[in-house]
């Protein structure tokens, strides 16, 4: 047992470091700063290089550049940042490069604020860039989910070959918690990779590609893809249930929205309320389990601190079945958990 | 009976896709004889731009890594401090190294990562079909300048390797022609001279080459060839502009 108090961003470079990742690739922006930081500092006690590299661009493509050679690699950063990286992730998820990617969101768009918002959930779960193409979208909660999402994060990039997306927001980047630190080595086991680009020393020359000029090869890519992305919709969709065995009224959050849900919920029951809570831990996969059989609810909430990104997927989750509410606040904003239980009471959750 | 003249090993059989009197497939037998001589056909990776020579894999006998367009010398920053013993080059276009990646060129530069550069300007865009470069001439005519290149409005034509030549970790800058069979031996030493930095260490080695591109200059190759002596090389001038303190 090893307990350490970490804030959300230093506990990113922890688990990067036990899922040995040794490169990490990044540009400075708020609210995220901790994590190249951290690395600068403890990469080189353990051998591993730290760039910090020109832009968000060049970061991305020193990814794909290491990844290409076969090494479990990172980069980071918040929303604007994000947007700029989405041009190689597009890149990497052609080439089927395995990558960890974390985005500790703030509000947008544009420049936006540096306050913590959950509004690039669109950008992470719809591909982001160009082409049809997905990444795994990891949504921790606590600082321990992001340390155990994080490692699990490089060992299923390598398993499938396909970027992961750490989604956390502002807060879960700098709030501190304690974090146990051992217990789930089992991510962590190294994948071989023969097809990394490493030189063609004793063994055919081998080619990373993402350029199709005839039409049935890029269709063929593309079919690959689409098989890989149904196996992982069918064996990685995570997500926590919470008060959800009798609950007639559903929250659905992610996130540290999700968080302060748990409270409302809490709330809710305290006065005679059967609310419950799913929490998805995959945002994609989207986690359509949790919702196949939601014989008892009659009114489904969905509290984000965006928009309403997540709606659809929700909607289409339940096949429009049940109404699917809305609330949420932008901006950096946080909804506050008495505001949800009002709300809750609008939509008719009565006390049983 | 003795083979005196064989195609290189780093070469593959397949034919060149280039225009006809296209310069992209001279350099690319340059650098597969460098490789070959150098004996590091096995331990070389090659990292492909966006434009004419994409492909570099169909004609590369060794490990290719294909690009997006101007990144190559962040792909190949991440490629070599992952494999530090390998040799690693970018082979980039004016359009790919001198506009859309030139903040990558330069930082990769700047940080001296080891690794070389083989820099084809042909004064345009060639894939895309001959729209302007950066390193496209004043009043040179293209696609995207009808009525000539103006410095008020399109800007002028820069020197990338001039650019370079203050930072530390930069161990040599090179710009030849591939016009004659002179200068394409002066252009074989300098890439020799590159290839050689990096083996030893020594930081970021970058060549550029003025080359034609017949079909989007709207000549046949010998006019091409001409108009490179008669308007390009003036503007640009050959020689090794930064030097290691080794000869090859
Ligand atoms: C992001 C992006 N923008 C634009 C293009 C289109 N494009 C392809 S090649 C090219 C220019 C290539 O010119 P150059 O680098 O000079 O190489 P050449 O073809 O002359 O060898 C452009 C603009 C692209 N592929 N990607
Ligand atoms: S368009 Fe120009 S650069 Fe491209 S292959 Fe043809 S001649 Fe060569």
């Amino acid at each position: 047992m090893s307990k350490k108090l970490l804030k959300g961003n230093e506990a990113i470079g922890e688990a990067a470091i036990k899922a040995n990742c040794r490169y990490y690739f990044g540009y400075p922006i708020t609210p995220q700063n901790e994590i190249p930081e951290f690395f600068a500092k403890e990469f080189p006690r353990v051998g591993g290089v730290f760039i910090q590299a020109e832009s968000e661009i060049a970061a991305i493509n020193m990814v794909y550049g290491a990844a290409a050679a076969g090494a479990r690699v990172m980069t980071s950063s918040s929303s604007p940042g994000i947007s700029l990286k989405m041009e190689g992730i597009s890149y990497i998820a052609a080439a089927e490069l395995p990558c960890v990617i974390a985005n500790i969101m703030r509000g947008g768009p544009g420049l936006g604020g540096i306050q913590p918002a959950q509004s690039d959930y669109f950008q992470a779960t719809k591909g982001g860039g160009h082409g049809d193409y997905r990444m795994i979208v990891f949504s921790p909660a606590s600082v321990q989910e992001l340390y155990n999402l994080t490692k699990k994060a490089f060992y299923l990039a390598d398993y499938y070959r396909i970027p992961v997306m750490i989604l956390g927001d502002g807060f879960l980047g700098q709030m501190m918690e304690s974090v146990e630190m051992d217990g789930q080595n089992d991510t962590c086991e190294p994948i071989p990779k023969p097809w990394a680009i490493t030189g063609c020393r004793g063994r055919e020359k081998q080619y990373i590609n993402t350029l199709y000029l005839v039409p049935e090869e890029l269709a063929e890519l593309n079919d690959r893809l689409q098989e890989k992305y149904r196996q992982i919709k069918n064996s990685e969709q995570a997500y926590e249930e919470y008060y959800m065995e009798d609950a007639d009224f559903v929250l659905v959050s992610f996130g540290i929205a999700a968080r302060i849900c748990k409270e409302a919920v809490d709330l809710a029951r305290d006065k005679g309320i059967r609310a419950g809570l799913i929490r998805p831990i995959t945002l994609w996969p989207f986690p359509e389990k949790a919702f196949a059989d939601l014989t008892r609810a009659k009114n489904i909430l969905n509290v984000e601190m965006n928009a309403g990104q997540m709606v659809e997927d929700v909607k289409l989750a339940v096949s429009c079945k049940i109404p699917v509410h809305f609330y949420g606040c932008t901006g950096g904003l946080l909804p506050s958990s008495k505001e949800i239980v009002n709300r809750i009471e609008m939509l008719g959750g009565t006390p049983k | 009976m003795s083979v005196i003249l064989k195609k290189p090993l780093s070469l593959t059989d397949k034919k060149f896709h280039y225009c006809p009197g296209c310069t992209h497939g001279v350099i690319h037998r340059l650098i597969a004889e460098i490789i070959d001589e150098y004996d590091i056909r096995e331990q070389t990776i090659g990292i492909a731009p966006v434009g004419c020579s994409v492909f570099l894999d169909w004609y590369f006998n060794f490990d290719i890594i294909q690009a997006a367009h101007g990144r190559a010398p962040a792909v190949a920053t991440g490629v070599k401090r992952v494999l530090t013993e390998n040799v690693v080059f970018t082979y980039q276009g004016d359009g790919d190294l001198a506009s859309i990646g030139i903040a990558e060129l330069i930082h990769a530069a700047a940080r001296g990562e080891n690794i070389t550069i083989v820099f084809i300007n042909n004064a345009c865009y060639g894939m895309t079909g001959g729209q302007m470069a950066p390193t496209t001439l004043e009043k040179q005519i293209t696609t995207t300048t009808p009525y000539g290149r103006d410095h008020k409005t399109s800007g002028s034509p820069f020197f990338v390797p001039e650019l370079l030549t203050n930072m530390h970790g930069v161990g040599f800058l090179s710009r030849r022609a591939i016009n004659n069979p002179k200068n394409i031996v002066r252009t074989k030493k300098s890439l020799k001279t590159a290839f050689k930095v990096q083996m030893e260490g020594l930081g970021f080695s970058l060549v550029e080459i003025l080359s034609i591109c017949p079909v989007n200059w709207g000549m046949d190759p010998q006019k091409s060839m001409q108009w490179l002596e008669d308007n390009i090389i003036p503007h640009y001038p050959l020689g090794d502009i930064k030097m290691p303190d080794f000869d090859v």
